[in-house]
């Protein structure tokens, strides 16, 4: 791996509730370089305001506070808001995980496109054009042209998902993060979209933080595993290695999963008193 | 508004079942009819479902007008007519007849353009209504564009900084909007820019010498003055607009700055918004691109109830500024019992209200893709 493309250490993610502040991120640390790494967590794990946070896309009353914040030597922490905006699409970019949400439903698939490209370069028309047509075409959709002139609810879901692609790589970002992005897709486009995301993040030698909920998905597509739980990182591993795992957290979750060979009659069900007393 | 939104909502849905009814046959395989064809009989969908709301409405006036325990024949011609003239007039207004007879007879009547004659101004029924309409048109149109171009502006505003003092007073604003009476604001504005610092004119469409200078064309004394050439009277005019119209636009304001503020609010947690972000998308444009522009859909319904209720008249605000307006002529008209001219304001106001349902129909396609 070359220099690190993004050092955290001890991220904490805060919110004030009425209850006092909750910490949902809590003391996050790892370094990334252009590699993938697969952040894998249950809901309200914190894996998502993990990705959120490094774009710095908290919304206010939420804070964010690390020790370490920096990506390919910029200190995130000490942005501005109006250089952060030149960091996000431009060098960090994110695949939201819904496109029948995360599209905007009145603008052409064209449009929402090029907006990602002209917010960072100056471009003629035509070369903007050319450039989103190429990128559709490189997320495999056959008919870029009739495609980048509908509007999201007139195509299907693993279309809407090729085109959030489409959107966050087009102005070439270093970092892409890729929140859940198959989680709202049928099982017959998931490998689709995942192997697109995976061609486009080799040949353009990015780094990318795949975060999901499933183990297996995360453990074939990535070379390294974060496995958060409670705002914390419990378990670090080499994908190969996931089987060796030691936290019990962990070890419950593989032990959860189903296989195709296997004759018991019912899964194990975590138990969490083996962590949480800790 | 949520009852409000749900007429004008079944309206919309009503004109596409008999839109789509009419276009089936244009849309069946192996009927391949041009795009102007399909576009005739979209259009002819569209009059029919005009058409046949405003027979709903004619039927809803008169059969109104008849079950109010009024007796419009009395009205006419007093309670001590002796029975022979009451019967002559009767006969006369052919009330004699069953109800479903006296109904087709209004409504050739309507049809024809006779609309009746006023018992109270004596005149025309249509021609008292060219007189009044346009007042409140002339107010209701000045009214809803201040609403429209303060209102907006501060709804967005006020949810992009949520919770900013700013929002505070723009949410105070439009708690004033529904709390303070229509009168109380009229009189008290009256007293204060008309009386105490005479920044604009008093009660009444024109200064008293202006008065029958200038023919109505439109009716619209605005228009009419520059059609004339007599910029005084035009100036004088707006003088005379502005503190009524201001009433009106501070009112349709604080509810448009209202609905904008919480359509505005519910777009900015979108995920779509979020992904505008991402891409690095200036808060501006995040603002008016991503957020704003999903919203003009439902903000268009709000702004065409917001000015049909404003075109309906005012009669709190006519009263006070001495307006001719429809909303005054109806009042009186109700308290006199006059009959022919309730039911032609009713049929007016109801046209009105139709005519923006209509228009908000047409925009709906044009602004939303997913209505097309």
């Amino acid at each position: 791996m070359s220099a690190p493309l993004l050092e955290i250490e001890n991220l904490r993610v805060s919110f004030p509730t009425q209850k006092g502040i909750i910490d949902v991120v809590r003391g996050v640390s790892f370094t990334l370089g252009r590699e993938r790494l697969g952040i894998v967590g249950e809901s309200g794990s914190g894996k998502s305001m993990t990705g959120r946070a490094i774009l710095k896309l908290i919304r206010a009353p939420g804070t964010i506070r690390a020790d370490t914040f920096r990506f390919d030597g910029i200190d995130l922490l000490k942005q501005t808001e109006k250089a952060m905006r030149r960091i996000r699409g431009a060098r960090i970019s994110m695949v939201m995980q819904d496109p029948k949400f995360s599209l905007n439903p009145v603008m052409t698939v064209g449009e929402q496109i090029a907006e990602a490209l002209q917010t960072h370069q100056r471009l003629s028309r035509r070369e903007t054009q050319k450039r989103v047509l190429t990128m559709l075409e490189a997320v495999r959709i056959d008919d870029p042209e009739r495609v980048a002139g509908l509007y999201p609810h007139e195509i299907s879901g693993g279309m809407g998902q090729r085109v959030m692609i489409a959107m966050m790589l087009i102005p070439e970002p270093d970092l892409l993060i890729a929140d859940e992005p198959t989680s709202a897709l049928d099982v017959s486009v998931q490998a689709q979209v995942l192997d697109i995301i995976d061609e486009q993040v080799r040949r353009k030698g990015m780094g990318l933080i795949f975060i999901s909920h499933d183990l297996n998905l995360v453990s074939s597509y990535c070379d390294r595993i974060l496995v958060m739980n409670t705002g914390e990182i419990v378990e670090e591993c080499q994908a190969g290695e996931l089987r060796n795992a030691v936290h019990p957290y962990t070890r419950g979750l593989i032990a959860a999963i189903p296989r195709l060979d296997e004759t018991r009659d019912e899964l194990p069900v975590l138990d969490r008193s083996a962590w949480v007393a800790k | 508004m949520a009852q409000n939104g749900g007429r004008l909502r079944l309206l919309a849905f009503e004109s596409e079942t008999v839109a789509d009814i009419a276009a089936k046959p244009a849309r069946r395989p192996g009927f391949h009819r041009s795009r102007g064809a399909r576009l005739l009989v979209g259009l002819a969908g569209f009059i029919v479902s005009v058409l046949i709301t405003f027979l709903g409405l004619l039927a809803i006036t008169f059969f109104i007008g008849r079950l109010v325990p009024i007796d419009p024949v009395l009205a006419v011609v007093g309670d001590r007519a002796p029975r022979a003239v009451y019967e002559a007039a009767r006969l006369q207004m052919g009330l004699d007849q069953p109800v479903p007879i006296q109904f087709i007879r209004y409504v050739a009547s309507v049809l024809s353009g006779d609309l009746g004659t006023s018992v109270s101004t004596g005149k025309l029924v249509l021609d008292d209504l060219k007189r009044v309409f346009p007042a409140t048109l002339e107010m209701a149109t000045l009214g809803i564009i201040i609403g429209v171009l303060l209102g907006v502006p501060m709804g967005v505003y006020a949810a992009s900084r949520r919770g900013s003092l700013v929002d505070q007073i723009i949410r105070v604003i439009g708690l004033l909007g529904y709390a303070v009476p229509a009168f109380w604001l009229g009189l008290v504005g009256l007293a204060v820019f008309y009386a105490r610092l005479k920044w604009v004119a008093g009660p009444g469409r024109l200064d008293i010498f202006y008065d029958g200078l200038i023919d109505p064309v439109t009716g619209i004394v605005l228009i009419d003055s520059l059609l004339a050439g007599e910029t005084d009277i035009f100036f004088n005019a707006l003088w005379h607009l502005a503190l009524p119209a201001s009433v009106l636009g501070f009112f349709s304001l604080a509810y448009i700055a209202r609905m904008t503020r919480s359509f505005m609010l519910d777009q900015l947690s979108q995920e779509y918004v979020t992904t505008a972000r991402v891409k690095g998308v200036s808060e501006r444009l995040v603002i008016w691109r991503h957020a704003f522009r999903p919203i003009l859909v439902p903000l268009i319904t709000v702004i065409g109830l917001s000015y049909a209720g404003l075109l309906e008249g005012s009669v709190m605000i006519e009263t006070i500024f001495s307006w001719p307006g429809i909303g005054n002529y109806l009042t009186v008209a109700l308290l006199n019992a006059d009959m022919s001219a309730v039911l032609g304001a009713t049929l007016v106001i109801g046209a009105v209200f139709i005519g923006i349902n209509k228009i908000s129909d047409v925009l709906y396609r044009v602004l939303d893709p997913r209505a097309r």
